[in-house]
């Protein structure tokens, strides 16, 4: 550590009245820390077992990775915890810019895909990027910020605001639905709605997103605006034995190791399933499944008490939030989180379609590791900025 | 904040956590109620039998000779899976893969085809195994041209080249034994489906070959051994990750059998050499059959068919060609006893039995007249000749057809005549029931007939079964031949009308006949030596038996397999010790005289009677010799019977003589044991003993078996 690096931390730290300093430490929501950082430890240990077997020449891939992902999303999330709202707000319509940008840079020369969906591109040192996950942020942010926007917290957005802040959020949800990425589009929907309707909003707002969500589901494949693979997923879900297509066989296989694993589980890096590789991307889609079998029911268990607490956390803070704007955030985050753990877990037990959601926290995958810190940051954000 | 807000808040929240639940119940569903079936899935997903199928065991002779040994092939094999995801569905593949076999598309793509579908050739050459697995297409193929196929892997993709352990025929003192021996084959989708979800390590696998026929197939669990079986873990591309269990495979156990090579040589050599007199005379010689049997224990010293082939045609999957020739040359299954035919004046010894316990006396004199008549009804004796007065030990030595008419006819009235209940059993065919005709020998041999006694009861029974045929006949009165030939269509009429009305009554003439072993009934030459055997010892009816224990393969005794009795025949002491006193007549003084001209019958005195039947629907009579020897100290039985037989006794009787010979060591007129075909002038006792490594303790002319030792590939799949 250099010398001025040094002096410059000792005089930030000094800047701080120690009694507000304190005020800090303790204001954080530790049991959400604590949920999160368990899921995402427990998680290393699941990418561990899952990615040894995938490539011998390196068993610690996956791993070390995981760990570099893990460190650099819980210091964001520190960092965004103290951003002074104004601040936030202020800078709310940049963020919300560039992740546009990168929302189109995926289908320049640098984005390619993966898994039927154009959500990534490369930059140099073989970092990849999915801007999609920064765009759940920034459509967070962006509703917040519009729905909120100069009313007091007594009073609900106006049609006009809910107008606008619909648009604008749309935007990014048509490009990711370009992109093929249907399990982005169906979180960012979910986040949309719950967001308009704590609110405040008129319930005809909730109830018309809510029936146009319905009859854009029973109208998608006599319209074709669903892909044959989307299709496909969707009647793997409805009858995982019937054979065919690549989802109904990852359907299976994630079916035959969790319900194989039982009570306890066949013990860590013991899952014939899992290190067999019968299981398509165990490592981040299907990485529930390698808790399953190798954990057991207990172990998958402890996943999802994990999550609800978390959630349970989120809905806290957006309970107790000094004002709409924070209320807002809040409940986009738990919103998203909430669905998109629904549909991962989902699909792992067979009871939603494959889309290809990584499981936050757990999953292998630097931009999702990072989006869901930077989305436990705003939620530690809110909460810090709350009354008591 | 808003109340509206609140509320939808705390709506939000119920929604969180419902979803929640709804993954918590699942997740109970899955892993708690469920869990063992995935268990089952998981392991079925992850783990692959390696199975090292076990060497099959050898069939020996009694002195420990093998009949049937193993060697190492080259056997190409296609998977039809690789083939169907070729363009032209692997046609091109297999075009040049018959170009390089030097056979037929059309050969090879009927190789494929599971047995039963559309276009399939016939059992043996259509695939009756599992259908994922791949298919022998070619046996016995050269290194090189193996080798070709290996290396151009990408010109015959889904085609194999492995090295699998076949059976090999060692066939010692040239003896052939085909039908005894039997074949295998691959393992029918039935026999696998019989076995139901068995996880036995000895179940039968797709990949198996079993018996199906003759011993082969009658001791096939013993032959089979266990095969060796490795589970490995394997990951989802197959590779193996580790191995779970192992446990290494179990050579099949070794049939010792009765069988002498030296004297199964010599009978096909006797049966082959009568058939070719047959044809030198200008007759037909169709097919024929020849058995010896250990008179005191039911012993299968020798038994041979004819027409055989050679069973190295089954070796690796018979070849259209050949399977076509086999079918053709009606060699399949064995006339010794899978073929029963009217034993002709051989079943003159029953009717005698039936008499003399009929009160008939032996001692008194009964004619001979050259013809016997019953109404319009002529039954002539053989070339008419008449004998006058004759005691019935002479009657049976010229084989007097007209005195067992007599007794038939007699028999006949004092069992009812006309009113014969229609269900019985006369006592000529009671004594011929006695003996085991009618009734399967119980031989260790797979798919035996019983053969058929005529008596009233069968006919009545062959009456249910054609009088609809005949009543229709009756009505229509044969329109077709009234076309061409009324007279003859009358004819037909009035025997179908009869038939239809009355054929089911046992009348004279029936009885008559049957009397001197024609009509319906039949038998199998093993049926009928082992009647011969049970007069030779005293009324004891043994049951046949080809194998006389089991080795393992390192050579300690597994088991021993005892004579078994089928019990006394109900026959009197009287009438048994009548015919043993009379048969010798035969060889010395009776039918079977010429051919015995110059046998030492004062020290060997040989009992035997010769039999000419005539068979509906042949033009020649078959030829019967039924002997046992030495009269005075029975040991061998032994019967020849050759069908389309232009003479009577010059065809069989000559064979048995023949075989007497090399059975008790007979060099002209002089008997020298150490000529015979067993090394101590008679059966080995027990079991033979094997060298310390397993292979049989060969004695002289020492055709030792390839050995296998860990020569088998391991195959790799999956079950």
């Amino acid at each position: 550590m250099t010398e001025g690096y040094r002096t410059m931390f000792k005089r930030r730290q000094m800047s701080l009245a120690s009694g507000q300093r304190s005020a800090y430490w303790q204001r954080l929501d530790w049991i959400l820390i604590g949920a999160s950082l368990s899921a995402s430890l427990l998680g290393c240990v699941l990418v561990w077992s899952a990615g040894r077997s995938d490539l011998a020449e390196d068993p610690l891939y996956f791993l070390k990775r995981h760990v570099i992902y893990l460190v650099v999303g819980l210091a964001l999330a520190l960092l965004v915890s103290r951003i002074d709202h104004r601040l936030m707000r202020a800078y709310t319509p940049v963020v919300y810019g560039v992740s546009l940008l990168g929302l189109l840079l995926v289908f320049s020369p640098l984005g390619y895909t993966i898994g039927g969906a154009r959500g990534w591109f490369k930059l140099p040192l073989g970092i990849t990027l999915q801007p999609s996950e920064f765009a759940k942020v920034a459509i967070i942010l962006m509703l917040a910020m519009m729905l909120s926007e100069k009313r007091d917290a007594e009073s609900a957005p106006r049609d006009r605001d809910v107008l606008f802040a619909l648009l604008v959020a749309a935007v990014p949800l048509v490009i990711v639905l370009l992109q093929n990425d249907t399990g982005t589009v169906l979180i960012m929907g979910t986040i949309i709605v719950a967001m308009v309707a704590v609110s405040g909003a008129r319930t005809r707002w909730v109830a018309g997103m809510l029936a146009g969500a319905v009859t854009l589901g029973v109208l998608a494949v006599p319209l074709g605006l669903l892909k044959d693979y989307q299709i496909q997923r969707l009647t793997a879900f409805v009858d995982p034995s019937a054979e065919a297509s690549a989802g109904s066989y990852a359907v299976n296989q994630a079916a035959i190791a969790i319900g194989g694993g039982g009570v306890s589980g066949q013990g860590l890096f013991s899952g014939t399933q899992t290190q067999g590789g019968f299981v398509p991307v165990n490592e981040s889609d299907f990485i529930f499944s390698v808790a399953g079998e190798e954990l057991g029911f207990i172990g998958a268990m402890v996943i999802l008490v994990l999550m609800a607490v978390i959630l349970w956390r989120g809905i806290r803070v957006a309970m107790k939030a000094q004002d709409l704007f924070g209320r807002l955030v809040a409940t986009g985050v738990v919103a998203w989180l909430a669905f998109q753990m629904f549909e991962n877990i989902g699909m792992n037990l067979g009871i939603m379609p494959v889309t290809g959601v990584p499981l936050p926290f757990v999953s292998f995958g630097g931009t999702s590791m990072i989006a869901t810190w930077l989305a436990i940051g705003l939620l530690l954000n809110v909460r810090i900025h709350s009354d008591n | 904040m808003s109340d509206r807000s609140n509320l939808r808040l705390v709506v939000l929240g119920v929604l969180v956590f419902s979803l929640l639940c709804t993954l918590g119940a699942r997740l109970v569903y899955l892993q708690l109620i469920a869990g063992e079936s995935f268990k089952a899935q998981a392991v079925d997903n992850s783990t692959r039998d390696l199975v090292t199928p076990a060497v099959r065991g050898l069939i020996l002779d009694q002195d420990g000779r093998p009949l049937v040994a193993n060697r190492v092939s080259l056997v190409v094999s296609v998977d039809r899976a690789a083939l169907r995801k070729q363009d032209d569905d692997g046609a091109a593949v297999l075009q040049s893969l018959a170009d390089a076999l030097g056979t037929t598309l059309d050969d090879i793509q009927g190789r494929l085809l599971n047995c039963g579908t559309e276009g399939a050739p016939p059992l043996p050459l259509c695939w009756n195994g599992s259908p994922y697995e791949a298919v022998p297409v070619a046996k016995d193929v050269p290194d090189r041209l193996a080798l070709q196929i290996l290396e151009r892997s990408t010109e015959f993709p889904g085609v194999t080249a492995q090295l699998q352990a076949v059976r090999e025929y060692p066939t010692p003192y040239g003896s052939n034994a085909a039908h005894l021996l039997g074949y295998i084959g691959p393992v029918t989708a039935e026999q696998l489906d019989a076995q139901g979800d068995s996880t036995d390590i000895s179940r039968l696998r797709a990949t198996d070959l079993v018996g199906r026929s003759g011993l082969e197939a009658q001791y096939d669990t013993e032959l089979r051994g266990i095969p060796g079986v490795t589970t490995v873990n394997v990951d989802q591309g197959g590779h193996v990750v580790g191995s779970a269990e192992k446990s290494p495979p179990q050579a099949g156990n070794y049939v010792v059998t009765n069988i002498d090579a030296p004297l199964q040589a010599v009978v096909e050599r006797e049966l082959r050499a009568a058939i070719e007199r047959v044809r030198a005379q200008g007759g037909v010689g169709e097919s024929g059959a020849a058995v010896v049997v250990d008179t005191t224990n039911g012993h299968v010293l020798a038994m041979a068919s004819y027409p055989t082939y050679d069973p190295t045609i089954w070796v690796g999957g018979i070849s259209t060609t050949d399977f076509q020739q086999l079918m053709d040359s009606k060699g399949l299954s064995s006339n010794a006893w899978q073929g029963a035919l009217p034993p002709g004046s051989t079943y003159k010894v029953f009717t005698t039995a039936a008499a003399i316990d009929q009160g008939f006396s032996t001692t008194r004199n009964y004619n001979c007249p050259s013809e016997f008549r019953i109404g319009p009804q002529v039954f002539r004796n053989s070339y008419s000749i008449g004998y006058g007065k004759i005691s019935l030990a002479r009657a049976l030595e010229v084989s007097c057809n007209t005195v067992f008419y007599g007794l038939g006819d007699a028999i006949w009235k004092s069992f009812g005549g006309y009113d014969t209940p229609v269900d019985s059993i006369d006592p000529i065919a009671r004594a011929a029931e006695a003996f085991g005709l009618g009734a399967e020998s119980g031989i260790d041999l797979p798919a035996e007939q019983a053969g058929r006694v005529h008596s009233p009861l069968s006919k009545r029974l062959n009456w249910e079964q054609n009088k609809d045929t005949w009543c229709a006949d009756a009505s229509s009165g044969y329109p077709e031949v009234r076309l061409t030939d009324p007279k003859k269509a009358d004819y037909f009429t009035a025997l179908a009308v009869e038939n239809c009305q009355d054929g089911f009554r046992w009348r004279e003439g029936d009885a008559v006949n049957a009397s001197i072993g024609q009509g319906d009934t039949a038998t199998t030459p093993l049926q009928l030596a082992m009647a011969y055997a049970a007069i030779a010892n005293g009324g004891t009816l043994w049951q046949p038996q080809v194998a006389r224990g089991i080795l393992s393969a390192t050579g300690e005794v597994v088991k021993e397999f005892a004579p078994v009795s089928r019990g006394q025949v109900d026959v009197s002491q009287g009438a048994i010790t009548f015919l043993q006193n009379s048969l010798p007549g035969v060889p010395l003084y009776g039918t079977a005289a010429s051919a015995f001209k110059g046998f030492p019958l004062a020290q060997i005195p040989v009992a035997a009677k010769t039999g000419s039947a005539q068979i509906s629907g042949k033009d020649q009579t078959a030829s019967w010799m039924a002997a046992y020897a030495p009269a005075n100290a029975p040991r061998y039985a032994v019967v020849m019977m050759v069908t389309q037989s232009s003479t009577a006794t010059g065809t069989s009787a000559p064979g048995v003589r023949n075989i007497m010979e090399a059975l008790f060591g007979v060099k002209g007129q002089t008997v020298d044991p150490t000529r015979s075909v067993f090394p101590d002038g008679q059966p080995a006792m027990g079991m033979p003993h094997l060298a310390s490594d397993g292979t049989p303790a060969t004695p002289e002319n020492g055709e030792v078996p390839t050995s296998l030792g860990g020569l088998i590939p391991a195959v790799v799949r999956r079950d």
